[in-house]
């Protein structure tokens, strides 16, 4: 008996086709629909986080200004240009994917696994100059400005924010090396890609949320000076 | 009823019985509708019980919107009326009445600090007399913990790094609990005592044999004067040194209760939580036109000290004087007298208030 | 459709296989259930536990069993795994997991490996909370209060949040798959409205867990790198503000109160309609009383904060929102009354929780209104008249819900059926013993003790002796179900399809169910709850069933 219901659920024999659904296209639906809903939850897991930082932010401003001009623009800003840049080469693997392209496909990959390490990288290298100049709280954070207590509680939102982005991009990684194989092997065509594309949602938002968090932790009051 | 098996509390303050009031309100209607539900499922369940196997219910289509609505909007104007009176109810709650006499009441892990108007202080126990009005300010020490007077129907959270309040005016006579209702750590159930009503002859009997301290105000005058205040918080050339030179901090008189226009451009109200911010973190809200130099006095007084300094600056506040002085935020006018200082006596030796803790106990 | 399980014995229990491996890496939402209901019930009673020592402890007033320290960790240990690991998980990743997918004619959820991934969090987030039961326990209260949690507790806070975090995406992982699986996978014919009620009340319960459930979890993240790294974010020694954590903490946690109570008034809703074998009142409004309350749920969690510090102001605001929350939720007590109305109503086990379920949510509801009130919260916050309240919710509210489901699927999830006459009196004992549990902290509460104390002033004490005997009545009431629902996985009669005579997918699929739900993939042509072509077969009928036709 079991095996009359599984000739059924696989009638339509693709074999990418899960036991549960009845068609590739209701696959595809379910997937992308799933990785939306997943994506409110990721909204609402940074959302915390940005109600905590513009509470804070709005309480003592002068404050956070203080502690903003201490980060450093020019690294922020490649890392933005870097993470736009990688959103493309994404876009650009789920179209080789849709296409059937394999070794485009492959191609595109790798070439958003190497912009996210490098933005990983800057990141690296912005971390340790915090911790060169003590601007880490919890480990021994010494500031020089009138500001000290404000400017430590934006260090500390700094790295919970850009820490938990840091997490999230090293997942993606993980998750786009997980696809390069099976791109290679040509298992991704126009009937079946929903992998790689739902894999771009995911990292289209990580990039998202750079975007915001850039702008609210380089930028503050930088017209003011 | 006996003694030792209560079932409703004693009601021996102002509040009580309004609190009671509304209470018994929605009592009736909750009584009312479980009493409702519960007599229509009985009847329900008896009546339309399963008579043979097989039977199914009535399969007709009733027309159900005019019952929706009105089991609708029947509770929902219920709700809305007891709502506005729960909130006409609590608007009294929250508001002191002007004639209070404030008490401060300091929580710590885990007793009650409390100090009488008149300097006197006790702990876990506090003692007033009846038909006064009293308003306890209160903060604490370390965690967050809950003043709370059952018989009152009165509480209040206290939080730590800011003031909150709470008032009531005592009807009766009589002793009656004091309970911490926040829960603070180990020994939470422990942090109480009792609030102890007394006649105004007793209460002032009670107050003799005590010992009396400074008042809140008082004491905070001298820190004022010991921790060289003054020195920069004054009025223009009326500190004999350096008389003729500029301030170089805004004078704190008829400031309280004040807009006070800030560095950033945003304008906050000086009350309890601005003065105590601005001795913990005075950078954190400068007034506009003075330049950030105070130091923190963050770690270096206690909490009561801290009390006591905001006490001050609030007196110094007094009501009438600050509407005919200058805008709070720009420098101070030479021509503004000094006023208010008069309690200030710098004095090496006065001890800090925190120095010993205070041992009334007496009943 | 008739379905032909005599002839065709394999079903998801014997189709694959008995073995362990078979069981911990199966992908079958139905066995994915049943390995949820072992485990919270290992956590039930975990949690039980707790509460019994709390219950003991306060049988007289000075604190004489145990020492302050060791009582504070037993209630905090009891809400935390009551709440965390029973009561959250309880019916949706139970007898939602095994019936959404059946129940919408679908052959599994969307993401069955997500299923038994989210089984496998909710076990390691248990074992890490067990570890720290176990290494001393946490004294923080299941509130997690700043700045004692983030700065004076001495025990095991941070081990214990990182168990609930984890334990929060397990629960998103659930909540997602439902949304997915309800959105997309439905039978044909199954439009919105012939959805059956349970699958609208975990609709909603699922928007919740997933909108709500990532903002507690950053928040408890940020109370372990608080309390381990000293970051200044809550503790105002360190520049933070301990109300916005009560803030962030309420979005999610009174929103949560409806995760655990959302699914149970599916369950009723289902109960309701099968024992009285007619279509709910009010259908429509049922459904969107769910979606309501999901929604203005969000609103809604100032009310726990009315004397915390909050403006006077915003405490009108969470006021008046939470009177519109009540209304959706009395909506739906009225429509299950009147359900009954003209009903063929059965005593049968399950229904006697129902109805047990409908008093003591009606008074557990009433009271929540009534704490709502800013005038009279001021004094009954953090009494245990709130403790009273919540429990009528939780306990008269979601466990009976949940038992009363349990019941009525057992012969569905097992194929046999447990004895009429203890089951019977279980649900009798559970509806006693709660009340007297629960009832006598109502008084308690507006006398004035607070709650979360280890010694009290003697006049309590008639009271607090009385809930402790409630107790021990609901205790037995909990431990009879268990007994005989074990005895009768093997010697529980046997029955068919459909036991109770009930409408619904699941009752047209063999009892167990096949692995893959359906033999032939349902059609649906009407709506649910049509009992106008009930035909009982008279060798499916319950033992109960038989003997009731007798009576009659």
């Amino acid at each position: 008996m079991p095996d009359a219901a599984h000739a059924h659920g696989h009638a339509h024999g693709h074999p990418a086709l899960q036991h549960q659904f009845d068609t590739l296209e209701q696959q595809k639906e379910s997937s992308t629909f799933g990785m939306w809903v997943f994506l409110v939850t990721e909204i609402m897991f940074f959302g915390g986080l940005f109600t905590i930082y513009m509470i804070y932010r709005m309480a003592s401003y002068e404050g956070f200004a203080e502690a903003s001009h201490e980060l450093d623009i020019v690294l922020g800003s490649i890392n933005t240009a870097v993470l736009i840049g990688s959103s493309l080469t994404m876009a650009m693997a789920v179209w080789a994917a849709q296409t059937g392209r394999a070794r485009t496909t492959a191609n595109f990959l790798v070439a958003t696994i190497v912009l996210g390490s490098v933005f990983l990288g800057i990141k690296v290298v912005e971390y340790a100059e915090k911790f060169h100049h003590d601007h880490v709280p919890g480990w021994g954070f010494a500031w020089e400005g009138p500001h000290a207590d404000a400017a430590e509680l934006f260090y500390s939102l700094y790295f919970a924010m850009t820490g938990l982005h840091a997490v999230h991009m090293i997942i993606g990684i993980g998750v786009l090396a997980a696809l390069i194989r099976p791109a290679l092997r040509g298992r991704y065509d126009a009937s079946y890609y929903n992998p790689v594309e739902i894999t771009g949602l995911y990292w289209h938002f990580v990039d998202i949320v750079w975007i915001f968090l850039f702008p609210l932790l380089y930028l503050i009051g930088r017209h003011v000076t | 009823m006996w003694p030792d098996f209560p079932l409703f509390p004693d009601a021996a303050s102002s509040l009580a019985r309004d609190i009671d009031l509304l209470f018994f309100a929605w009592l009736a209607v909750s009584l009312f509708f479980t009493v409702l539900i519960a007599v229509v499922i009985v009847v329900f369940f008896i009546h339309f019980r399963r008579r043979y196997q097989g039977q199914i219910g009535d399969t007709r289509e009733p027309r159900t919107l005019p019952l929706e609505v009105t089991w609708s909007v029947i509770p929902l104007i219920i709700a809305l009326t007891l709502f506005t009176w729960g909130a006409i109810v609590f608007f009294d709650i929250r508001t002191p009445p002007a004639d209070a006499v404030e008490y401060w009441v300091t929580g710590k892990q885990w007793m009650w600090k409390v100090q009488h108007p008149s300097g006197v202080r006790e702990i876990n126990t506090l003692h007033v007399p009846v038909g006064q009005t009293v308003k306890l300010t209160m903060t604490s020490e370390d965690v967050i913990h809950d003043f709370y007077i059952p018989a009152f129907r009165v509480k209040q959270d206290v939080l730590p790094g800011r003031y909150t309040s709470l008032w009531f005016q005592p009807t009766r006579v009589g002793t009656y609990h004091l309970f911490c209702a926040e829960y603070c750590g180990a020994e939470h159930s422990l942090m109480g005592g009792s609030i102890v009503v007394l006649t105004p002859e007793d209460y002032e009997r009670w107050l003799a044999t005590g010992t009396a301290g400074p008042s809140m105000q008082a004491s905070g005058a001298e820190l004022f004067g010991q921790l060289a205040c003054d020195t920069c918080h004054r009025v223009e050339g009326a500190w004999a040194p350096d008389a003729g030179m500029p301030a170089r901090a805004p004078a704190l008189e008829g400031l309280f209760g004040q807009q006070v226009a800030l560095a950033s451009g945003r304008t906050v109200v000086a009350d309890e939580n601005y003065i105590r911010e601005s001795i913990l973190n005075p950078q954190a809200k400068i007034v506009a036109g003075w330049q950030p130099i105070m130091p923190t006095f963050k770690g270096q007084i206690t909490e009561e000290q801290l009390n006591a300094l905001v006490a001050y600056v609030r007196e110094m506040g007094g009501s009438g004087a600050a509407a005919a002085g200058p805008e709070v935020g720009e420098p101070p006018r030479a021509e503004q007298s000094r006023r208010g200082e008069s309690g200030v006596a710098v004095d090496g030796e006065a001890a800090a208030p925190e120095a010993t803790e205070p041992e009334v106990t007496n009943r | 459709m008739s379905t032909t399980s005599h002839a065709a014995p394999a079903n998801y229990l014997t189709g694959g296989g008995w073995d362990l491996k078979s069981w911990l890496l199966t992908r079958d939402h139905k066995r994915i259930g049943i390995l949820y209901i072992l485990s919270i019930t290992v956590f039930f009673f975990i949690g039980a536990l707790f509460a019994l020592l709390v219950r003991l402890e306060l049988l007289t007033p000075a604190g004489d069993m145990v020492q302050p320290d060791s009582y504070n960790r037993f209630f905090t240990m009891h809400g935390i795994v009551m709440i965390f690991f029973f009561l959250i998980p309880s019916i949706p990743a139970t007898l939602g997991n095994f019936l959404v997918p059946i129940m919408i004619g679908a052959k599994d959820l969307a993401f069955p490996r997500i299923n038994l991934a989210s089984w496998y969090l909710y076990n390691i987030a248990g074992v890490i909370t067990l570890w720290a039961i176990l290494a001393g326990g946490v004294d923080t209260g299941w509130t997690f209060y700043t700045p004692f949690s983030t700065s004076y507790s001495e025990s095991y806070v941070a081990l214990v949040l990182v168990g609930i975090f984890i334990n929060g995406f397990s629960s998103i992982f659930t909540g997602l798959n439902f949304i997915v699986t309800i959105h997309r996978m439905r039978a044909p014919g199954l439009t919105w409205f012939r959805l059956p009620l349970f699958i609208w009340s975990h609709y909603a319960t699922s928007l919740i867990i997933v909108l709500g459930t990532p903002v507690v979890a950053i928040t408890l993240l940020l109370v372990v790198v608080e309390r381990v790294f000293r970051l200044g974010i809550f503790d105002p020694a360190l520049g933070g503000d301990p109300v916005l954590y009560q803030h962030l903490f309420w979005f999610y946690s009174h929103p949560a109160v409806y995760i655990m109570i959302l699914p149970a008034m599916g369950v009723i809703s289902e109960l309701v309609a099968a024992f009285s074998r007619k279509r709910i009142f009010g259908y429509h409004f049922v459904a969107f009383a769910s979606i309501a309350i999901a929604v203005l749920g969000f609103l809604v969690w100032g009310h726990h904060m009315f004397v915390a510090g909050q403006s006077v102001y915003a405490g009108m605001v969470f006021s008046v929102l939470s009177m519109l929350v009540a209304i959706p939720s009395a909506i739906k007590v009225f429509n299950w009354t009147a359900t009954l109305y003209g009903g063929s109503i059965s005593r049968e086990t399950p229904m006697l929780y129902a109805l047990g379920f409908l008093g003591l949510f009606t008074i557990g509801g009433l009271t929540g209104v009534m704490i709502a009130t800013m005038g009279i919260d001021v004094h009954l916050h953090d009494t245990y008249f709130i403790v009273a309240h919540f429990h009528y919710i939780m306990v008269g509210g979601a466990i009976m819900g949940y038992l009363g489901g349990l019941h009525y699927w057992w012969p569905k999830i097992t194929g046999r059926m447990y004895p009429a006459f203890w089951s019977r009196v279980s649900a009798i004992l559970v509806f006693v013993g709660f009340n007297l549990t629960f009832f006598p902290q109502f008084i308690l509460g507006y006398l004035g003790m607070p709650r979360r104390y280890w010694a009290y002033p003697p006049e309590f004490q008639v009271l607090n002796v009385l809930s402790t005997a409630g107790a021990t009545i609901l205790g037995i009431g909990y431990l009879l179900p268990f007994t005989y629902l074990f005895w009768s996985l093997k010697y529980g009669q046997r029955v068919g399809d459909n036991p109770w005579g009930a409408t619904g997918l699941e009752w047209q699929t063999s009892s167990p169910p096949p692995t893959e739900n359906f033999l032939t993939p349902p059609v649906v042509t009407t709506e649910p709850y049509d009992y106008r072509d009930l035909h009982v077969p008279p060798e499916s009928r319950s033992p109960l069933s038989r003997e009731e036709e007798e009576y009659a």
